[in-house]
């Protein structure tokens, strides 16, 4: 891996920090970019490297993260749930839901509820980390392995 | 206690950096500060804490080699070391007393079933959770 300049690591560090802050905002790359001072050409390209996904993907895995935990943790409809965490639709988060986790809310909601947890004494913030669901591949390639390749997805992640 | 752990160190960029940031921003104390040539040890204290020292320490000769203290570099200025937890009395007053000296905070202070955290990065990356426990 080439290496990257430890103070531009920081500075998208902030834009990841940003992120995690507030995941349920919108966080368009021009936006990223200007916490991160990089130019907009270079800040995608540069996340990526530095974290391991692209920054949107990385932003729908913190949405996730929280819907679990909003999910297991409340009594909130799944619906609010959906809006709490910065989707526009209901169905655009269910779909995503399913494709990242493999089950839907209300399937994740119930199986979670059903498991006990004794992880009262884990720092909340580690214990989100640990729950992050593993995205390695986009959205739509996980779609489109889960579908069997029969219909090539037509949909595209934005970057 | 004559036993137990003494001394705990992070990687900093910067050693006159950090410790201007543990002291004057956290209320850290020096405890030991030698340089042997360009190698520097560097340990702070928090003040209710004498049996603790947390080092603030650089990658580099003649610990590191070049690419080893890169590698670090990297890693720190990424947040990918691990988590630090600091406990304090009253979470919301120290945020607010931080903030107000400049530290970058990575969350607001947030109740949690009868505790508070907070989180902030010191200047290199080192990612810090600021716990009120629960009384």
């Amino acid at each position: 891996m080439r290496s990257q300049d430890p103070d531009l690591l920081r500075r998208l560090l902030r834009a990841k920090d940003r992120i995690d802050a507030a995941s349920h905002e919108d966080w368009p790359v021009p936006r990223l970019a200007r916490v991160s001072g990089v130019s907009e050409a270079h800040f995608a390209r540069s996340f990526k490297q530095a974290f391991g996904v692209p920054p949107h993907r990385y932003l729908l895995t913190r949405r996730i993260e929280r819907a679990t935990a909003l999910l297991r943790d409340t009594d909130l409809s799944i619906t609010e749930i959906a809006f709490h965490t910065g989707w526009e639709s209901l169905g655009t988060f269910g779909r995503t839901f399913r494709d990242i986790t493999g089950e839907s809310p209300g399937a994740n909601r119930a199986r979670a509820r059903a498991t006990a947890h004794e992880l009262g004494r884990v720092p909340a913030c580690v214990l989100s980390a640990a729950h992050r669901p593993d995205l390695t591949i986009a959205v739509s390639e996980k779609r489109r392995r889960l579908a069997g390749d029969i219909n090539g997805s037509e949909q595209k992640e934005v970057l | 206690m004559s036993q137990g752990v003494e001394v705990v160190g992070l990687y900093v960029r910067d050693q006159d950096e950090a410790l201007t940031f543990y002291v004057e921003k956290l209320g850290f104390r020096v405890h030991t500060d030698v340089r042997n040539g360009d190698y520097r040890w560097l340990t702070v204290q928090h003040p209710d804490q004498p049996s603790f020292q947390l080092g603030l320490f650089m990658p580099g000769p003649p610990v590191h080699d070049a690419a080893t203290a890169q590698t670090l570099r990297e890693v720190v200025a990424k947040g990918a070391m691990p988590p630090l937890v600091l406990v304090v009395d009253d979470c919301r007053a120290a945020y607010d007393r931080m903030r107000g000296l400049g530290v970058e905070f990575t969350q607001e202070p947030v109740d949690r079933y009868g505790t508070v955290d907070a989180g902030f990065r010191d200047p290199s990356g080192n990612g810090w959770k600021m716990i009120e426990a629960r009384r």
